[in-house]
């Protein structure tokens, strides 16, 4: 949602040109929706995730054409949503995962998906440059780090965050070799926690 | 709200984050995300790691004319559905299980009453309500069970819990909640079956009240 404080829309369009060459395109592609509903960058989001949730939901044993309706449902929310995208906490890639998953899973389950309520908008947050490159840079050396797992612990993975839905799994995946990407992310958690605090106060 | 200081275990939010987590209890996860910014991080940590996973997975042709279709949809009224919000004590995904009404206690004797909010094959949701001081009666119960407190606090063998503390009991817990001092005492809790209460006239009961 475009802010309606010009004061804030300046901030924001400054803050964002340093933000160009430092943070994944797709993050940046997402925050050009949110802030001017550009739908250029929409189309390029577009060919970037959905070919690969249309993977994520054939993976879970949907067939082609009722997955392209379940994708065409999760874009359009990421248009409709976009001014809830906080690139503080979360890069396009993980928001996006999220509402595939929630919609994937209110489809295979007769009781809605329950979440989280939501944080105050991040429009009425001051947006910190700092905080977003430091997330991005985080979630890249979460990728290193899960393109040095073995396949095996690469398939059990996939599994459990593309895969089907059971609950009678829970037992045996709990145990997700998520030991070297959690050491390799413990920094930017210890910021992202105090990001949140500050978020608070005000 | 005080942040908790009682958290959900990590094994948990990555069951709920994959999706592979029975209905009552992600209920529970998500009311406790709800109100902890410690529990909220690490599910956005998890997501990150979906979302990487999204990103390396080769990608499916989609069909021609698909993406034109998206696209000439985005000006398009679509349904929102709404999310229920907050209210008072209880976070938005209770509200939801609420149906958005104030809890309808049913009486289990003793000033503790309870709500079953959702029971299915998989776990049972309930609110249960205790005044201040009063314990609820001893149980075993199948499978795990957790526990959110909204209101008030308890005590158990496993310490204090107060509002936006969760606890885990396993299968073999055998414990005596009791109200703390103040307000009563409310809670939601997901088990896996009935409990199965130890004393007697609670076990004749629990047919009736389906606790």
């Amino acid at each position: 949602m475009v802010s309606r404080d010009p004061a804030v829309r300046q901030e924001r369009m400054s803050s964002n040109s340093r933000l160009s060459d430092q943070v994944s395109a797709q993050t940046l592609w997402l925050i050009a929706v949110r802030d001017r509903r550009d739908r250029a960058a929409f189309a390029r989001l577009f060919d970037h995730f959905a070919p690969r949730i249309k993977a994520m939901l054939m993976r879970s044993g949907l067939r082609d054409g009722a997955s392209e309706d379940v994708v065409q449902d999760v874009m359009l929310t990421v248009w409709k949503k976009a001014a809830q995208f906080d690139p503080h906490r979360a890069e396009a890639s993980a928001w996006i995962y999220r509402i595939a998953r929630n919609r994937q899973i209110d489809l295979a389950r007769r009781e809605k998906r329950p979440v989280p309520d939501e944080l105050a908008e991040p429009s009425e947050v001051q947006q910190d440059a700092g905080q977003i490159v430091a997330l991005d840079q985080e979630a890249r050396r979460l990728r290193e780090a899960l393109d040095r797992l073995t396949p095996d612990q690469t398939a059990i993975i996939e599994k459990a965050f593309l895969g089907e839905l059971t609950h009678s799994e829970i037992s045996r995946e709990t145990g997700l070799p998520l030991g070297t990407i959690k050491s390799r992310i413990r920094l930017g958690l210890d910021r992202l926690r105090h990001e949140l605090k500050d978020l608070r106060k005000e | 709200m005080n942040q908790p200081s009682h958290h959900i275990p990590e094994e948990l939010i990555q069951a709920y984050v994959c999706g592979m987590l029975p209905h009552a209890y992600s209920v529970v996860v998500a009311a406790h995300i709800s109100v902890c910014d410690e529990c909220r991080t690490r599910m956005e940590t998890l997501e990150a790691v979906g979302g990487a996973a999204v990103d390396t997975l080769a990608p499916i042709a989609l069909s021609d004319s698909f993406k034109d279709r998206v696209m000439g949809l985005l000006d398009a009224e679509m349904p929102v559905m709404e999310k229920p919000k907050p209210k008072g004590i209880f976070p938005g995904p209770i509200m939801a299980e609420l149906d958005g009404s104030p809890p309808r206690w049913r009486s289990l004797g003793g000033g503790i009453r309870q709500q079953v909010l959702n029971e299915g094959e998989d776990g049972t949701l309930r609110l249960i309500y205790i005044p201040s001081g009063m314990a609820v009666p001893e149980h075993s119960h199948r499978g795990m069970e957790l526990t959110m407190v909204l209101q008030g606090s308890y005590n158990d063998v496993e310490g204090e819990f107060k509002a936006g503390d969760v606890e885990v009991a396993a299968e073999v817990t055998n414990h005596t909640p009791i109200a703390g001092p103040g307000e009563p005492c409310i809670c939601v809790t997901a088990t896996d079956a009935p409990l199965r209460f130890s004393a007697w006239l609670p076990r004749l009961l629990q047919p009736v009240f389906r606790i």
